[in-house]
């Protein structure tokens, strides 16, 4: 299936390129079975960008059209074709054609669900099915900006769609109200700037009419970052950059490329892969969210291990406009969080990066060239504690695999879930004799037990060797390996997760994921106590079930670790669900700081943790970040009021 | 849920408390052997295993914290570290327990047979079992009982064992240590042992504590100790001691535990086994050391009949949300969590805070026995008849009235009494004075009140524990109320508020009163004793009913003894230190003096010898800066500020009035 795209040479390099392709649809995309026009139709569009780049700045046939709502959901995660539904019989399954487990049918989803949430296929809370424009509130407009913006020939939109579109991340709340057919404070217009310098133009433009502009890229904030402030009086012009989404060079003796920051995670990847290139960054919301974004929240990858986070990948941002991206910095609490770590290179504590004070248009960042070699593993552990002491160790010993994760019992279980139909008898054989295995032989506590997931990458020999090295490592701490397999749907969780919440919504189930990163010695007690933590507010808020708590750890550094928490609950019987779910994670997030974790590890501050800036970085932090945003943009153009 | 049990509820009466359940009856109809070898399985936290002694000793010598204090001390003193730990270990090997199942089988067999033999029913109610076996299984427990007795853990682990309910570990006196053979088995009954005084010795603290942590965070199993740290002779609760709660509670504080549940635990007894030796202690004689022939001594005890206890486990106290708001527990994540450091004065304050609300909801369910009433009657009138030069002693039907009269008092404030429902009040009151005929003597047609003189220890000891038990924690805010009112020059609100406020500044080292709630406190009496029909208060004034007439007479001797302790420390003071004197000369001058006024009949209570109170009284005046500790010279030398002294002397006996520097007004 590989070299089938057509016209050009088929080179090493696109050969390569192809095999990457493969490696990342595997945890992706459908695999090869069958249907295999996705990977070549991908394969294919990135011909076409390739020519478009010769055409400057005009585009069209992008991953991410400018009608977003055309092939993406308008009230919820990711592509309208993709969702998971309980079909008639009663059984889950995932529609569409994109994702491996699309069109699968996923036999025990309905039973974890039923039973972890006390939810019922009978009682369902469907949101409202369009969007009607004319409840969303009309754009205030400043006629000269508009006037002025049409004469530079930069498309914008004033339609309902466009506007609702990027009005909201995908908070649980902001979610909520689009599925209620809710609008607040809506962007008064949408602009596509093209390139760089149109970028220049409407910014130019927004401090001559005194207009707000809010940059947006792929829209997959957490923080609330995109909401319009409502106190805001002036016109609210989002700023769009999904169409400048060009690697615009390619520097091969200093591994280095230009790309333009509208690009999302998908289309870099695969771009740079036909250049036998890569960089190695993969967020869980890759597909959708964009470079931009990932420099302003100083994003964080699954397989920053080799490739590094989003700080030490990108170099020169070439920063010229104004304050605040999409999303805005995540600071550290000056405590003993690994991201601090910085701090005793000598590094200042506050501004040190730039980023999150220039919104930076094109980005140039470091690239590696792709791995020959992927392979996926998982080592099951007879209980969390001793799965973090074993985590410690692989980051003492500083041998941790591109990715090492760590699911507790509860996500585990939630993994296991998901596993899709079985097609022969052998294999529902084999998971029998292993399950036996493990639980009677090896006597592990089914209700114990947790799996860390793993990814290697490299070339063919180094791998196995880490792997050996790392599989050691585990053994010491009670670890079996448990099989490719296992590993391999650890990571599809957390791709489809956000399709799942969905799922929940539809049947009275709300939630949510947060992280943090907290110091080694405080990784059981940051788990045991916000898991705790989330359960007893759920109680005493009057929430009917108990909830759905449970935590991974996802990355590890030197001095610590990033952890995940997902929270998710029935809210039948409650009147203002919304609510209820804020107060538990406002609850959540207080008990990370008691237990000395960071506001954020890659989610960014936004506007939902603003609260806590002050006395995560002092006083003298916050006069430090209020001088600088007075002095780059003391109009407050970039108007979106996040993190200050 | 828990922390209203701790916060005071304005009206007391509409507390609902548990009913009572018998567990000795089950004993006396069923075979204790069988008994003692029952199945026993309790649930722990979180379904843990209950650990070895030898584990647990073993995860303290290599925890963090104790490994980094060893490396301190090894650092300080220039010893070889393996020397330093080989101390530690020591300290460890003296103070740890050994828990052992077989010992607590044997305790269980012999304590059933004692227990039927002393007392007629051992009430425990069961619904706070109930509540302690949930709280058991979600967060690490720490048991509070009140202490009055040696029985008292016994008694605990007794009825934990009774109920299926995982024994506890006990934090214990070095003293009993002491006892041969005993302190052997008390510690394979679960106790642990800690030196009375451990001061500078860091390595000390750090074993201990690193221990009693270990034990709590693991929730290996539920830690008890007393707050008062030793028992009360007074029968009053005393002040509460701060070391162990200030551990126990710090696992929650850096995020170790969850929370940590705090049971209060209120034994009450009838008639307490210690009542001779600590009536002597109240007349100043010392506290003999603990032995083994000493117990063994004791054992004609052992043929008395002591009435009933009662046990109530209270309301399991969340921890956390007694710290929402006050404690700030980010203060520890800039440091590692193993580097013992001081406690920051936030979380002084809040310890201290709760061990006063702790002693106090300990108070509230101390239940009142009818004996606790008629003993208070019968002093009170030996005292007024006293002064009166009348004839003594009172007629039985007499009591029974006013004992009937005071029930419904008491009751009307909150009191918990246990005043049998099903006998008529004069069977209630010959029960009662039957358990304690020793005390009494009884004329031809009337009970007299002994009279074998002022060294009759048993006539005395029942007052002072009645101050502590009528309405228990009621009678703080109402008595000294009540004083207040009987010594204001006149009806104005903020001069009755003016006295109070001095009584419970001046009395503050004598009962358990919580700090800075004087307003509080103030409103809380004048909201009861309105409630009671015995006061009147409007904006300005403060006017007593006819229908308050007596019950504030009652009230206000209550207090009264302690006025006029107090009063003649101060008059000794004065009188006799000419300049100096040291901490160690205090007592014995002091006790010249008192027996030389008592002897002269210018003293009328006898209570006034009880070391306790000079001390309390010492301390209060030292806290007042009356009397100053000088530094140089010998240790302990105090000096006296004889005006000071002089004026807080007069304006306890009502010459001045009483005009407390006050800081809080209405």
């Amino acid at each position: 299936m590989a070299s089938n795209s057509g016209s050009s040479s088929s080179s090493d390099r696109q050969r390569i390129a192809q095999q990457r392709l493969r490696i990342i649809a595997g945890h992706l995309q459908r695999s090869e079975d069958g249907d295999s026009s996705s990977t070549v139709l991908l394969a294919a569009e990135c011909k076409a960008q390739e020519s478009q780049k010769t055409a400057g700045c005009s585009g069209e046939e992008k991953t991410v059209p400018r009608k977003r709502h055309e092939i993406m959901k308008w009230n919820g995660w990711g592509y309208s074709d993709s969702r998971f539904l309980f079909n008639k019989k009663g059984q889950a399954e995932f529609t569409g054609k994109r994702y491996r487990l699309s069109g699968m049918i996923i036999p025990g989803l309905k039973d974890w669900f039923e039973g972890t949430f006390g939810a019922s296929l009978q009682h369902k809370t469907p949101a409202t099915p369009v969007l009607t424009s004319s409840s969303v509130p009309p754009p205030t407009l400043n006629e000269a900006f508009v006037e002025e913006l049409k004469s530079t020939g930069i498309p914008f939109s004033l339609e309902a769609e466009d506007r609702v579109f990027r009005a909201h991340g995908h908070c649980l709340h902001e979610i909520f109200a689009l599925r209620e057919g809710k609008f607040g404070r809506v962007p008064d217009m949408v602009v596509w700037p093209n390139c760089h310098n149109d970028v220049v133009k409407i910014v130019e433009l927004a401090c001559k009419h005194n207009v707000c502009l809010m940059p947006y890229g792929g829209g997959t904030s957490v923080s609330s970052a995109l909401e319009c402030p409502p106190e805001e009086t002036r016109s609210i012009v989002s700023l769009d950059t999904s169409q400048m989404n060009r690697i615009l060079w390619i520097d091969e003796k200093n591994l280095t490329a230009h790309v333009e920051a509208g690009i999302v995670g998908q289309d870099l990847e695969r771009l740079l892969n036909e250049s036998g290139y890569c960089t190695g960054h993969e967020p869980d919301s890759m597909e959708f969210s964009s470079l931009g974004g990932w420099v302003a929240t100083r994003a964080s990858g699954m397989k920053k291990n080799i490739y590094g986070n989003i700080e030490d990948l990108s170099q020169f941002s070439d920063g010229f406009a104004v304050v605040n991206i999409v999303r805005t910095d995540n600071f550290f609490s000056l405590s003993l969080m690994p991201k601090a770590e910085r701090l005793h290179q000598g590094q200042p504590p506050l501004l040190q990066d730039e980023e999150p004070w220039v919104w930076s248009p094109e980005v140039t960042m470091k690239i590696r060239p792709m791995p020959e070699y992927q392979k996926y593993g998982s080592v099951v552990f007879p209980n969390f504690e001793q799965g973090v002491a074993c985590l410690r160790e692989v980051a003492k010993q500083r041998c941790a695999p591109a990715s090492i994760r760590l699911m507790d019992n509860e996500q585990f279980k939630f993994g296991h879930a998901l596993k899709p139909q079985v097609s022969s008898i052998f294999t529902s054989f084999l998971d029998g004799l292993k399950k036996f295995y493990i639980t009677k032989f090896k006597g592990f506590d089914p209700n114990h037990l947790c799996v860390a997931t793993l990814l290697f990458e490299g070339d063919r020999e180094k791998v196995l060797q880490h792997e050996k090295q790392v599989y050691d490592i585990a053994a010491k701490f009670g670890g079996l390996a448990a099989g490719e397999d296992n590993g391999q749907r650890g990571y599809m969780l957390t791709f489809v997760i956000a399709y799942l919440r969905d799922l929940g919504m539809d049947y009275y189930v709300i939630g949510e994921s947060f992280e943090t990163s907290v110091p080694w010695d405080r990784v059981l007690d940051i788990c045991r106590n916000v898991k705790a933590r989330i359960v007893a507010e759920c109680k005493d808020k009057g929430v009917q079930f108990s909830p759905l708590s449970t935590c991974r750890v996802t990355q590890t550094y030197d001095a610590g670790a990033c952890v995940y928490f997902y929270f998710a609950f029935n809210y039948r019987g409650l009147s203002d669900p919304v609510h209820v779910y804020e107060q538990v994670e406002h609850a959540a997030r207080e008990e990370i700081l008691a237990n000395g974790g960071s506001l954020s590890h890659h989610h960014g501050v936004g506007k939902l943790r603003k609260e806590w800036m002050r006395d995560t970085v002092s006083n003298v932090g916050m006069g430090m970040l209020k001088s600088v945003k007075d002095y780059v943009d003391p109009k407050n153009i970039f108007g979106n009021r996040n993190l200050l | 849920m828990a922390s209203e049990a701790v916060y005071s509820h304005r009206d007391p009466m509409l507390k609902k408390r548990d009913d009572f359940e018998d567990i000795l009856e089950e004993r006396r109809n069923s075979s204790d052997l069988r008994y003692a070898l029952r199945c026993y399985t309790p649930v722990l936290y979180k379904g843990m295993t209950p650990c070895k002694a030898n584990t647990l000793k073993s995860m303290v010598l290599q925890s963090n914290q104790l490994r980094y204090v060893i490396s301190q001390v090894s650092k300080e003193t220039g010893r070889a570290t393996d020397d330093v730990r080989e101390d530690a270990s020591a300290i460890l090997e003296e103070m740890a327990h050994s828990l052992q199942l077989s010992t607590v089988r044997f305790f269980a067999f012999t304590l059933s047979k004692v227990f039927k033999t002393l007392f007629r029913s051992i009430c425990v109610n069961e619904e706070g079992i109930q509540r302690l076996q949930q709280a058991i299984q979600e967060h690490p427990v720490v048991l509070l009982p009140s202490h009055r007795s040696y029985m008292d853990f016994l008694l605990m682990s007794y009825i934990l064992y009774t109920y299926d309910l995982a024994l506890p570990v006990i934090a214990a006196g070095m003293d009993f240590m002491g006892m041969k053979f005993v302190g052997e088995m008390l510690r394979m009954s679960g106790a642990f042992f800690i030196r009375r005084s451990f001061g500078g010795d860091k390595l000390y603290w750090s074993v201990f504590s690193e221990y009693v942590k270990t034990m709590l965070k693991n929730g290996f199993a539920p830690v008890e100790f007393f707050l008062e740290g030793t028992r009360s002779r007074t029968a009053k609760s005393l002040t509460p001691k701060l070391g162990l709660l200030n551990i126990v509670m710090d696992p929650f504080f850096k995020g170790e535990v969850y929370d940590v549940s705090v049971v209060p635990v209120s034994i009450s007894y009838e008639r307490i086994l210690e009542e001779a030796l600590y009536a002597r202690e109240m007349l100043g004689v010392p506290k003999p050391k603990e032995s083994t022939s000493g117990l063994f001594k004791a054992r004609k005890v052992l043929s008395e009949d002591y009435g009933s206890i009662h046990v109530y486990f209270g309301q399991p106290v969340s921890v956390r949300s007694l710290a929402q708001g006050r404690v700030n527990r980010c203060q520890f994540n800039l440091v590692p969590r193993h580097i013992p450091g001081k406690p920051s004065e936030e979380i002084q304050n809040f310890v201290n805070d709760t061990a006063y609300r702790l002693v106090r909801a300990q108070e509230e369910n101390m239940v009142l026995k009818p004996w606790v009433l008629l003993a208070s009657l019968l002093l009170q009138n030996h005292h007024q008849n006293q002064t009166a030069g009348q004839e003594r002693g009172i007629a039985l039907d007499e009591l029974t009235a006013q004992a009937v009269w005071l029930r419904d008092v008491s009751r009307e404030y909150g009191a918990f009494l246990n005043w049998p429902g099903v006998m008529t009040p004069s069977e209630v009151v010959s029960s009662s004075l039957s358990l304690h005929r020793g005390l009494l003597e009884q004329g031809a047609s009337r009970r007299r009140h002994s009279r074998r003189g002022a060294l009759e220890p048993g006539s005395r000891r029942p007052l002072l524990r009645l101050v502590q038990e009528p309405g228990a924690a009621r009678l703080h805010p109402t008595g000294p109320a009540a004083s207040a009112i009987h010594a204001a020059t006149s009806n104005q609100k903020q001069e009755v508020f003016n006295s109070f406020s001095f009584l419970r500044n001046m009395f503050s080292n004598e009962f358990i009163l919580c700090p800075g709630a004087t307003v509080q406190d103030f409103e809380e009496a004048c909201y009861l004793l309105v409630k009671t029909r015995a006061l009147q208060v409007t904006q300005q004034e403060v006017l007593v009913t006819e229908r308050g007439q007596r019950t504030l007479a009652f009230l206000t001797s209550m207090l009264d003894p302690f006025l006029q302790g107090y009063q003649v420390i101060c008059r000794f003071l004065c009188e006799e230190v000419a300049d100096t004197l040291t901490e160690k000369q205090f007592i014995p001058a002091v006790r010249k003096f008192i027996v030389k006024h008592l002897l002269a009949g210018r003293l009328r209570y006898t209570e006034v010898l009880s070391s306790d109170l000079q001390k309390n009284a010492l301390a209060a005046l030292l806290r007042l800066g009356a009397v100053r500790k000088i530094k140089g010279a010998e240790p302990g030398t105090l000096k006296v500020n004889a005006v000071m002294v002089n004026s807080l002397e007069d304006t306890l006996g009502g010459k001045l009035p009483m005009q407390k520097a006050v800081s809080a007004r209405l």
